[in-house]
């Protein structure tokens, strides 16, 4: 099986290629499109900021490409965010794969969040025999609002989408690579997709 | 429900653990990653590194420390010591950490704190303080806590939260190495006036010193090192009392 990790400059890929090693496979970081058109399975990464990170994907051209990719993609975090609409962070028009916007917690919690929350509603393959409110690990100051995609929810201020899935495209706002044995469980279920 | 988090702290040099570590039956016990590895089994919710190395040798070998741990730990963890540019914490970041944390180096430019968090993302960029009160004023001081500064740690909390630190963590060398507790009335006067989270440190002696620190302090995390090294204090027992006193927690 052939996973790619996209990698286009943005956040800490080295765990999440790291994590793929501890399940037993090898995931090889590219940003040459013919090898991502090729892979068995896409991982999106990202953490930073939106609208630089954008701009990364649009001189590189794999904004055009990732949303006519036909294999099982799971973007991360960052990643997550981009494959939206748009976000409010510096303005962003994103990608346009999940119909859902981005937007920033307000101050009436401590932004970002960090730590351990737990998910729910959950609804997706990617989730097989994972438990309703299991821990996962994050990091984020603006989230997805529930919405129609959304396959597992999260309570920070209000209840938002963690987790979305809209055809071969998935998403997670929390970290799968660094959240334990669950999180490494959810990476195995993506495989398996 | 966001989960507070306690967060053992391991001291490195020369890529092993500096100071004594006896809380389970390890083969070596100054080998950072079987202890990383242990904790994050144990119910750490995340792990700080702190270089102590004042060789370029030492942070080399802290470098493929990093490497290591990242290898192995599926939580997450924050480095720190010796950073002071740009192209250190890309180093680290590049080698797995998730996290790097900033003292005296955003003492004397505090322009770095701006530059990471541009560069970086404030998710990764914890600004560390050790302060003292002295004569009822808590004063930010240097160099693990020997130089004082004319800083006061409330106002430079802030000024470093305005410049995109995404997390504070707070030392009271008041409370460091006593066990008589956290310095609790500091650490809620920072949680409530800042918007980001605050890491208590310092004090650390009893359980009921964490229900304190999560209850009084209103810190958002717990770090310590000797009562968990030594385990007077187990990570898992903790939490169940944290539990009890509806302190939320992920056990």
């Amino acid at each position: 099986m052939k996973i790619i990790i996209i990698d286009y400059g943005a956040g800490n890929i080295k765990s999440i290629q790291f994590a793929f090693k501890r399940l037993g496979f090898d995931a090889v970081l590219s940003h040459n499109i013919d090898e991502i058109k090729a892979a068995d399975k896409i991982i999106f990464p990202g953490v930073g900021e939106a609208s630089s990170a954008m701009k990364m994907l649009q001189e590189s051209g794999l904004d055009k490409v990732i949303p006519t990719l036909k294999q099982p993609v799971l973007g991360i975090c960052l990643g997550m965010q981009l494959m939206c609409t748009s976000s409010e962070e510096g303005n962003t028009k994103g990608l346009g794969i999940f119909d859902v916007a981005i937007k920033r917690f307000s101050n009436a919690v401590k932004v970002p969040q960090m730590g351990w929350n737990v998910i729910c509603n959950l609804k997706s393959a990617l989730f097989l025999g994972i438990k309703e409110n299991e821990f996962m690990y994050l990091v984020h100051s603006f989230y997805a609002e529930s919405c129609e995609a959304a396959i597992a929810t999260t309570n920070y201020e209000l209840p938002y989408a963690s987790a979305l899935q809209k055809d071969n495209f998935y998403g997670v706002q929390f970290h799968p690579e660094k959240s334990g044995v669950v999180g490494s469980k959810i990476l195995a279920n993506f495989l398996k997709l | 429900m966001l989960t507070k988090r306690i967060i053992p702290c391991l001291d490195i040099k020369n890529g092993r653990t500096v100071k004594g570590v006896n809380f389970v039956d390890l083969i070596d016990a100054g080998d950072p990653i079987i202890l990383a590895k242990q904790y994050a089994e144990l119910g750490a919710d995340e792990l700080v590194f702190l270089d102590i190395s004042a060789t370029l040798e030492g942070r080399k070998t802290m470098l493929e420390m990093v490497l290591k741990v990242a290898e192995q730990v599926n939580i997450p963890f924050t480095v720190g010591g010796g950073i002071s540019s740009v192209a250190d914490v890309a180093l680290l970041l590049k080698s797995g950490a998730d996290k790097v944390s900033v003292n005296s180096s955003a003492i004397k430019r505090p322009e770095l704190v701006n530059e990471l968090a541009a560069k970086f993302g404030s998710q990764c960029v914890v600004v560390a303080i050790d302060a003292k009160q002295v004569r009822g004023e808590w004063r930010v001081h240097l160099a693990g806590g020997t130089i004082p500064t004319d800083l006061n740690l409330f106002q430079w909390a802030k000024e470093v939260e305005k410049r995109g630190a995404g997390e504070i963590l707070f030392t009271s060398m008041n409370n460091d190495g006593t066990k008589t507790g956290f310095a609790n009335e500091a650490l809620a006067k920072l949680s409530t006036e800042l918007n980001i989270p605050i890491i208590a440190s310092g004090g650390a002696g009893t359980v009921q010193h964490f229900v304190d620190t999560f209850k009084k302090g209103k810190s958002d995390a717990a770090l310590a090192a000797s009562v968990f090294h030594f385990g007077e204090i187990k990570i898992l027992e903790l939490k169940q009392v944290l539990k009890e006193h509806l302190i939320p927690v992920r056990i």
